[in-house]
């Protein structure tokens, strides 16, 4: 009985926060209050209509999109070569594809950003994509590693056997099985990219930011409840994504295997 | 003669501080059914995988039609192969399986459909094309993966262990199936497997093969019948090794009174030790002492329905194993005396 208790408030203390801002993104009033004072949907139309958030979602889409694009073949190698080869201090080079997940933010975003300093490329946004290449490269190479792990090395051979270039082996029997790891890293890679704050805020400008970075500027200039708004469009789909890897590709099992 | 289809001449593989495969000469010859078979880490694997194109040897050469293939790779043999695990293509259907060598050549889709239920029916799986191998029972994926190997008519099919994954029943039936096919295909075929009885049953010719050599390379007969060494003696079928010193050309004392003649071809050397080794099957027991009897008494009794197999040790202290076919001449209990018969002509005599 008390465990129970335990449980509930745990999960209350959990979900307070986010139960919060769903609840407040409703305020008619342009103060961020709580419990809110009414219904209104008027900052979902702010968050629609403001001109930096389009933008700020636009680069979004973009640095998302050739993050993941880069990433995933990148981590596919990757994860095939440290499964494959006889790769000597293949647990350091392991160690080294998945460090991006205990490298604090902030040291990170100061690494590229005097990196892009030194380069002249503070204005441009391969720098941005890079880094988030960097940041979902773990994800990917986790979750295609699962997957060549669960590959019978006998299927290349036989593929082989068969008359099959090492490409088109790759291409009609590897490829294809590695599928599930492949979406699950996509995925994985599309919420965290998205969902990037620390180390973009380093080295993104007005022109290049993204959205988490629009947000934070909007929140330090206004106080009314349109982050809110986008917050709880941000928690609906980063929510859905999860929610869709996990019924249709059992992402759970993907990470609990390893 | 006819001329080898697969030669490897002096091949060695090396991995790490192993061995796997020492110095190998080995000739395959059109259209035979050649088993490589030896016990686990023997280099029987390695050698097929050598011959298909898997790994490179550290030394000597391979040639197929007299042709030198030693470092193109597997794709450019145009081998079949067959694996242990049947290495099928799951995301595939069982169509697609048998396909894949087809569309890799690019023939044309027509003959690809006629071919691969041409191949199909050979194997008994008409109708299964669009099943996934997942879908299959264990000897239907078997002949599918048979199928696949030979729907593209290669020079070569190589087989490893292939009815190992089967239960006993299946894999005797697949067994006489196997030899049926390649009866009827006329295909030369490289066999690997650990169990001396399918070796016997499907195979031309049998290499067995120990620490990377060929022990013994002959007919199932000549090896079973003839063993060169104590190794084929041991490995191919139960039998009885026997140490003694030669006293006479065909005289063998295994200790003081107790002294067996034995007739196998060549004279012995006096004073020379030898070993004989004897298959169960041929000693019998009989009812009293006489010309080329020796006493022992029964230590352990295993009956096995048509037979039962008798330990007996003889006065030296030598184990020897005898198959008695049932019903028995005499009722037997462990710890009684037996005279054993033991042919003089049925001793091999062990290099």
């Amino acid at each position: 009985m008390s465990l129970r208790l335990i449980v509930l408030a745990l999960a209350a203390f959990l979900t307070l926060p986010t139960a919060v801002v769903i609840a407040v993104s409703f305020n008619p009033t342009a103060i961020l209050s709580f419990p809110p004072a009414g219904f209104s949907l008027r900052w979902y139309v702010n968050v629609l209509t403001y001109p930096q958030f389009q933008r700020a979602a636009l680069n979004t889409v973009l640095v998302t999109a050739w993050a993941v694009a880069l990433a995933l073949p990148i981590g596919t190698l990757a994860a095939l070569a440290l499964e494959r080869s006889r790769l000597r201090g293949r647990n350091l080079w392991a160690a080294a594809l998945l460090s991006p997940l205990v490298v604090p933010g902030v040291a990170a975003g100061l690494g590229f950003l005097i990196l892009a300093a030194s380069l002249g490329l503070l204005r441009s946004r391969s720098v941005l994509i890079a880094a988030h290449v960097s940041l979902v490269l773990p994800f990917v190479v986790r979750s295609v590693w699962v997957s060549v792990k669960n590959l019978d090395p006998a299927l290349e051979r036989a593929a082989a056997s068969l008359g099959a270039t090492p490409w088109r082996a790759f291409r009609r029997v590897t490829l294809p099985l590695l599928r599930p790891g492949l979406f699950a890293g996509a995925l994985f890679a599309i919420v965290v990219s998205v969902n990037e704050f620390v180390v973009s805020l380093f080295i993104s400008n007005r022109v290049t930011e993204i959205l988490p970075v629009a947000m934070f500027s909007y929140v330090v200039n206004y106080t009314d409840p349109t982050i809110a708004a986008l917050s709880t469009l941000f928690i609906l789909a980063t929510f859905l994504a999860v929610w869709v890897a996990d019924r249709y590709l059992g992402l759970g099992r993907v990470f609990l295997r390893h | 003669m006819a001329r080898p289809v697969v030669e490897l001449v002096g091949c060695t593989k090396v991995y790490g501080a192993v061995r796997a495969v020492d110095a190998l000469d080995l000739a395959i010859f059109e259209g035979e059914f050649l088993a490589l078979l030896g016990p686990s880490g023997c280099g029987k694997t390695t050698t097929l995988s050598l011959i298909a194109g898997f790994v490179e040897p550290t030394a000597g050469r391979i040639l197929i039609d007299g042709e030198d293939v030693t470092g193109r790779p597997a794709h450019l043999r145009g081998l079949g192969v067959v694996f242990q695990s049947y290495a099928l293509f799951p995301h595939l259907s069982v169509f697609e399986n048998v396909a894949f060598g087809l569309r890799e050549r690019r023939v044309p889709s027509a003959e690809i459909g006629r071919r691969v239920t041409d191949a199909l029916e050979l194997v008994h799986l008409e109708g299964l094309g669009r099943q996934r191998p997942a879908e299959l029972s264990g000897g239907m994926q078997q002949r599918v993966a048979l199928a696949r190997a030979l729907v593209y008519r290669p020079r070569v099919v190589l087989l490893d262990e292939p009815l190992a994954a089967l239960d006993k029943k299946l894999r005797e039936g697949m067994r006489d199936e196997l030899r049926a096919i390649q009866r009827s295909v006329g295909i030369t075929t490289v066999f690997v497997t650990h169990d001396q009885a399918e070796a016997l049953g499907l195979s031309d010719r049998i290499a067995v093969m120990s620490r990377g050599r060929i022990e013994q390379l002959g007919a199932p007969r000549e090896i079973y019948e003839r063993p060169a060494s104590r190794f084929v003696a041991d490995f191919i079928g139960a039998s009885t090794v026997l140490r003694g010193r030669a006293v006479a050309r065909d005289l063998v004392t295994l200790a003081p009174g107790l002294t067996i003649r034995v007739a196998v071809g060549e004279a012995l050397r006096t004073g020379e030790e030898v070993e004989l080794a004897i298959r169960p099957e041929r000693v019998r027991l009989a009812e009293r002492s006489g010309e080329g009897t020796a006493e022992a008494r029964v230590e352990g009794l295993v009956y096995q329905g048509s037979l039962t197999e008798v330990t007996a040790r003889l006065g030296d202290g030598q184990r020897v194993l005898v198959s008695v076919t049932e019903p028995a001449p005499m009722r037997l209990a462990p710890g009684q005396l037996v005279h054993l018969h033991l042919p003089p002509e049925a001793f091999m005599v062990l290099a």
